[in-house]
């Protein structure tokens, strides 16, 4: 594999998990609000399935299975032939079809559009979301003193 | 003789409808929507998705809704669905290293690094009762501080590097699943966990306590206790790479155990471990102490006969759908079984009848 494959795969990656963890409500929010959505034909219509997680004894040791979680998934092909594929946690086959179709328009000279429409604005209203956590967590962090035990 | 029996269909029928009405409740009250369940019944959620071993929330309140709140009724729709859903694949071991912590304590270590942070727990409340949330009213928002991203350490690492806790060596090694293989025993560490993770959270904790209170001692500290969400990544073939499919949010407990060593490993510290799906804090440090104490064999610690030591007793009955399964089919119509127990003893009676008889005459 080459590098440019490698870097091409990596930003694929970071979009790809971008949509199967975002809020389906911004999600559609969004790319309703970019337009110009494009015509398609299905490879594999939404399928809602299951993919089981895995830990690790001790979180570094052997894998073990620890439950499920949902996904879906599709395929679809651009008219231009370019094939997008969506894999997004949850039960939403509109999800689905909508993160295939941004993962194909993220392939094509579209991408530059989608990216400032669609992915950016996403990624920073979910990182938005993650930090306001992390925010409330390091306010329960405790700061610990010593009691003063008085001068004998 | 077999006698086929029809009927009831209509009753059965009529059940099911004011179950409905009933599920329901009073008209005069606003119906709960899913939305309400899954936020403001979390930890009922998380439950629901730990034992039904299925992450979606949304489908975990909906079986909560339906099975008007019997937790261990909705755990059962949960895995009911679960058995229809295509498996599309395993994920790669989730990195808790890498976790978003919204809580992480450790009991072992105070100036842990990453330190001590409480997150959102009933710790330290006073367990009265809040009369204040019998009335409607805004919550004020919770304070903030500068937030931190980078990954909190786990505990146990501070112990490795000093070579005086039990090495958990990685391995690649395809681990046994229960959702597709009936279990066997002995079922060995991997299939432990999944069969606990999975288990009733009052049977393991009655198990754990059992470890406590003296039965299998295993003196535990909470070395780590984390809650926070992370990323699951899994292969696509069609792709040719890795790709994160979502994230989830789960309590992680491991326990520092203290070993005398054995004829094969020096003194050292051990470890139990405990994961579950969402914030299920009181189920995780079960888990780890019925893990630890399972561990005896590969440990080469005394059987002491203990139940909590005891693998497929432990496992055999950890599974709250398996036990209510078989306990609650006894209540089903068993008229021609007990038809020929009646017969049966009706038939002993008159035997002793007819022994008993002459005796009672002679007295």
């Amino acid at each position: 594999m080459t590098d440019q494959t490698k870097t091409a795969n990596s930003e694929r990656q970071d979009w790809m998990g971008l949509l199967a963890r975002a809020p389906e409500d911004v999600l559609m929010e969004l790319w309703a609000e970019m337009g110009g959505h494009p015509r398609f034909e299905w490879l594999r219509s939404p399928e809602v399935g299951g993919v089981m997680v895995r830990g690790r004894t001790g979180g570094t040791g052997a894998p073990f299975n620890l439950g499920e979680v949902t996904v879906t998934r599709c395929t679809l092909v651009l008219q231009d032939g370019m094939v997008g594929h969506g894999y997004v946690q949850g039960r939403s086959k509109r999800k689905a079809e909508v993160a295939a179709l941004i993962d194909a328009l993220m392939q094509t000279e579209s991408a530059d559009e989608v990216r400032a429409r669609v992915i950016t604005p996403l990624g920073c209203r979910m990182q938005a979301v993650k930090t306001a956590r992390a925010a409330k967590a390091a306010a329960t962090k405790v700061e610990f003193f010593t009691m003063a035990r008085g001068e004998n | 003789m077999y006698v086929a029996v029809k009927g009831g269909e209509k009753a059965i029928e009529n059940a099911h409808a004011w179950l409905a009405e009933e599920r329901r409740g009073s008209t005069d009250v606003t119906e709960l929507s899913i939305a309400q369940i899954r936020e403001q019944l979390s930890l009922a959620v998380n439950r629901v998705m730990a034992e039904g071993s299925l992450f979606d929330p949304d489908l975990a309140a909906l079986a909560i809704k339906q099975a008007r709140g019997d937790l261990i009724e909705a755990i059962f729709l949960v895995r009911a669905y679960r058995t229809t859903l295509p498996r599309f694949g395993y994920s790669n071991p989730v990195e808790t290293g890498q976790m978003a912590c919204d809580r992480r304590i450790s009991a072992t270590f105070k100036d842990a690094p990453g330190g001590q942070v409480l997150g959102s727990t009933f710790d330290y409340t006073h367990r009265l009762l809040d009369f204040k949330l019998a009335a409607e009213g805004e919550v004020p928002l919770a304070p903030e501080s500068q937030p931190r991203s980078e990954p909190i350490p786990h505990i146990a690492d501070f112990l490795q590097d000093e070579g005086i806790i039990q090495d958990e060596p990685t391995s690649d090694a395809t681990p046994g699943d229960l959702t597709r293989e009936p279990m066997e025993f002995p079922a060995g560490r991997p299939l432990r966990l999944q069969s606990l993770t999975r288990g009733d959270e009052g049977f393991v904790l009655g198990m754990a306590y059992s470890t406590q209170r003296g039965y299998a001692r295993n003196h535990a500290f909470v070395g780590e206790l984390r809650i926070g969400k992370v990323a699951v990544e899994m292969d696509i073939p069609e792709l040719g790479f890795a790709i994160e499919i979502g994230e989830v949010e789960l309590t992680e407990c491991e326990t520092v155990n203290q070993f005398k060593g054995s004829k094969t490993e020096p003194p050292q510290f051990t470890r139990g471990y405990g994961l579950v799906f969402g914030q299920s804090e009181r189920k995780s440090i079960a888990m780890a102490l019925v893990d630890r104490a399972l561990r005896w064999g590969e440990l080469g610690e005394e059987n002491l006969g203990a139940p909590a030591q005891d693998e497929e007793f432990v496992l055999s009955h950890a599974d709250n759908i398996q036990a209510t399964g078989f306990l609650e089919h006894i209540k089903l119509p068993h008229y021609v079984d007990f038809q020929a127990e009646l017969e049966l003893v009706r038939k002993l009676r008159l035997e002793t009848d007819g022994r008993t008889t002459p005796q009672e005459a002679a007295e």
